[in-house]
């Protein structure tokens, strides 16, 4: 390893901290400085340093934050929104779990600053459910930011005034989708909207709202702390910044890694311990299940969203799902499907139809039925559903699917001859590693 | 009808929000810890203050997993089967479980003298997929299990032992669980860690080697980002978003 800092805590810097989650170990530890810097600041100062930070939207799609916050249109009378997706339910994703459990603070104190630049006075975090530890963390994050003034009428004598309320989701992914989160928000079943018009100019209430990811919003007291140039000094050309890498599956230590953008997956499971011992990796996720799965041929390329769109795949969310030469990629790929196909929220006939006919032709082939040109019908399944779906949910479905027929199609030929799966799935799990050694 | 004290929290809750209908969802969860599920007498209650139908109620209440028609037991134990998960164990953890408890998915086990019950259910990813295998207990998380671990977990809380999450809290009940998620905290904020084991790995090696953030002054080239939404929306990453920006600048046009 050469001397440059291939990991670079900040957001998980405070995660070993003993009671990181209080109020007064996150002040000990420098916190809620960025709030009183911003709240001396232009409001417009604000947007631009995000903007030049280069900050992309850390939920997925990489849209530049401060751009976005630029859309909310200064003039409209209505009141002005800000949302946070704490949703995080794409398969694989678990970075803003352990972030709002140990430092619900940063994400408080983002939320603070971002509201401030847009002018909303009133703030809402969108927690899933189903995560209840978390939930009492970001509760009482809140309640104590309230009590010491960092929070409420008049924060700290600047004559802003904010009101932050944490709503607890019922069970949806699809309510990850900023439109249906709205909805859910709303008191409505969940289910995306039509755009135009954006959130940004109809959201919330039909108000002007902007709708950030967790991490993208903990970001932010960073980039006022040590500003834009700091900021975008880590990562790549278009890619800046650092971000939370989470890997889990068949490495030796599954766990969160927070680097630039553009560390390797080499690198990443290197530090990992590499893969579980004896075994080498088969295939892997770049960024959850709704993007496309990438091989061992993959090692090398940059983690950012340029890499990664270059390997026809997404950065996504960093979820980084490793699996080894044990699992069968037709039963994960099922799997998944089964996932999308449950988790479809009816509204369109190609996503609601068709995750149900992948379910049918996948689980066919898996039991060993079928005939090779099933392959070819899969692929065409996909092809109705991807970009004619309403959302973006029946898009990732088709991931999984049409990028491992690309690099895998012999296996599932070799469910078809076999006459069902021809590995055994016991090897694949954490207490069956040492059944199979493959020896390589 | 459902007690006056829990008509005035309803109430209550609607209040957090600009629009009251917004406090529907957690609402509904503040019905399942007073009813055990959600109830005909919890939907006319919300639908009254909220002055919405007792259908429309209903309609979001059958939309999200987490709220139940069939009365849940005093523990809901899931176990995550989701890609990543299953491959790592959780489907035999699942099978395990259910020949265990003798019942099926969303099953709640027979009522027996002295034992406590347990509604067993599958879960799709539970955003702890680097502590799989993963089951949760009322939503807590139960890191790490392996099939004799998770038999151990459920025949405790069947016996009424103490049992706490691997990276949280004494586990609750699922009513006092469903509270907190109506926003009624419980106090037991402060147990448990600040992070399990796996989400300090990587700050451990940095810890070890030195390896930090750039120092305040580091400075690196700004203005790189697009300059127009169409750019932007060309850069990131999905086709839709690109798409959907085409199509907001030509609405704005
Ligand atoms: C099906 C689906 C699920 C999603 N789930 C999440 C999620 O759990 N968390 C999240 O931040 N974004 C999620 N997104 C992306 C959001 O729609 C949105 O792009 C994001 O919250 C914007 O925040 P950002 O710009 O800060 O990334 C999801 C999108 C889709 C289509
Ligand atoms: S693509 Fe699927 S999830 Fe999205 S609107 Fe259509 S049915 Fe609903
Ligand atoms: S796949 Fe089980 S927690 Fe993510």
């Amino acid at each position: 390893m050469s001397d440059v800092n291939t990991l670079t805590p900040v957001l998980t810097k405070d995660w070993g901290t003993d009671r990181s989650w209080t109020l007064p170990v996150y002040e000990s530890r420098g916190g809620y400085a960025s709030l009183k810097k911003a709240l001396t600041m232009a409001q417009d100062d604000i947007i631009a340093a995000v903007k030049d930070s280069g900050l992309r939207g850390r939920g997925g799609a990489g849209f530049p934050t401060g751009m976005k916050w630029s859309f909310i249109p200064q003039d409209n009378p209505k009141p002005k929104y800000l949302v946070v997706n704490a949703d995080e339910s794409e398969p694989g994703t678990c970075k803003d779990t352990p972030l709002m459990m140990a430092s619900p603070h940063v994400l408080v104190e983002g939320v603070i600053i971002s509201s401030f630049a847009i002018r909303a006075n009133t703030a809402f975090i969108y927690i899933r459910g189903e995560i209840l530890h978390v939930i009492r963390r970001v509760q009482a994050a809140v309640a104590e930011a309230y009590a010491a003034g960092h929070l409420g009428k008049n924060i700290h004598g600047s004559g802003y005034d904010l009101d932050v309320v944490v709503h607890a989701g019922a069970g949806a992914y699809i309510c990850g989708e900023e439109t249906a989160l709205l909805e859910g928000l709303e008191g409505r079943r969940g289910q995306p909207r039509l755009r135009p018009p954006f959130p940004a100019v109809a959201g919330l209430y039909a108000s002007p709202t902007v709708i950030n990811n967790v991490e993208s919003i903990a970001s932010v007291p960073s980039i006022i702390e040590h500003g834009a140039e700091w900021f975008s000094s880590m990562g790549t050309e278009k890619s800046k910044g650092y971000g939370i890498f989470s890997l889990s599956g068949h490495v030796t230590r599954p766990g969160q890694y927070e680097a630039p953008l553009g560390i390797t997956l080499r690198e990443l499971i290197d530090l990992s311990g590499g893969m579980r011992e004896g075994h080498r990796l088969k295939f892997w996720t770049p960024g959850g299940s709704s993007t496309p799965l990438l091989t061992d041929e993959h090692l090398d390329l940059p983690l950012d969203f340029e890499g990664m769109a270059g390997a026809g795949t997404m950065l996504g969310t960093r979820a980084i799902q490793l699996f080894d030469e044990t699992t069968c990629v037709v039963r994960a790929v099922l799997r998944w499907t089964e996932f999308y196909k449950h988790e479809s929220c009816g509204k369109c006939t190609p996503c609601r139809e068709g995750t149900w006919w992948l379910v049918q032709t996948l689980a066919a082939i898996e039991r060993g039925e079928g005939s090779e040109a099933d392959l070819d019908l899969l692929l065409d399944q996909c092809e109705n559903i991807l970009g004619r779906s309403f959302c973006a949910l029946g898009d990732g479905a088709t991931s999984p699917i049409s990028s491992s027929i690309q690099y895998f199609r012999d296996e599932y030929v070799a469910h078809l001859t076999h006459g069902g799966c021809p590995l055994d799935p016991a090897a694949s799990t954490v207490w069956g590693s040492s059944l199979t050694r493959s020896g390589a | 009808m459902l007690p006056e004290t829990t008509v005035a929290e309803l109430e209550q809750i609607a209040a957090r929000y600009p629009e009251k209908r917004s406090g529907l969802l957690p609402m509904l969860h503040l019905v399942q810890s007073v009813e055990g599920r959600v109830t005909p007498e919890g939907i006319e209650t919300c639908a009254e203050i909220l002055e919405i139908s007792p259908a429309e109620v209903s309609g979001v209440a059958t939309f999200y997993t987490m709220y139940k028609r069939k009365p849940v037991g005093d523990y809901h134990v899931g176990v995550c089967t989701n890609t990543l998960c299953a491959v790592m164990g959780g489907d035999e953890i699942f099978a395990r479980l259910k020949d265990h408890l003798d019942v099926g998915n969303d099953e709640t086990t027979e009522e027996a003298p002295g034992k406590k019950s347990i509604t067993l259910e599958h879960l799709e990813c539970n955003a702890a997929c680097d502590y799989a295998p993963v089951m949760m207990v009322n939503w807590e998380f139960m890191d790490n299990q392996t099939p004799d671990s998770a038999v151990t977990v459920v025949d405790d809380l069947r016996a009424g032992k103490e049992v706490t999450s691997t990276r949280g809290p004494r586990i609750c009940t699922w009513r006092e669980a469903e509270r907190v998620l109506a926003g009624f905290p419980d106090g037991r904020v402060d147990e448990g860690p600040a992070a399990g084991e796996a989400s300090l790995l990587g700050l451990r090696i940095a810890e070890d080697r030195g390896w930090t953030a750039p120092s305040a002054d580091a400075s690196g080239e700004t203005g790189t980002e697009p300059t127009t939404a169409e750019g932007a929306a060309e850069e990131a990453d999905t086709a839709r978003a690109e798409t959907e920006t085409k199509q907001q600048e030509a609405a704005d046009e």
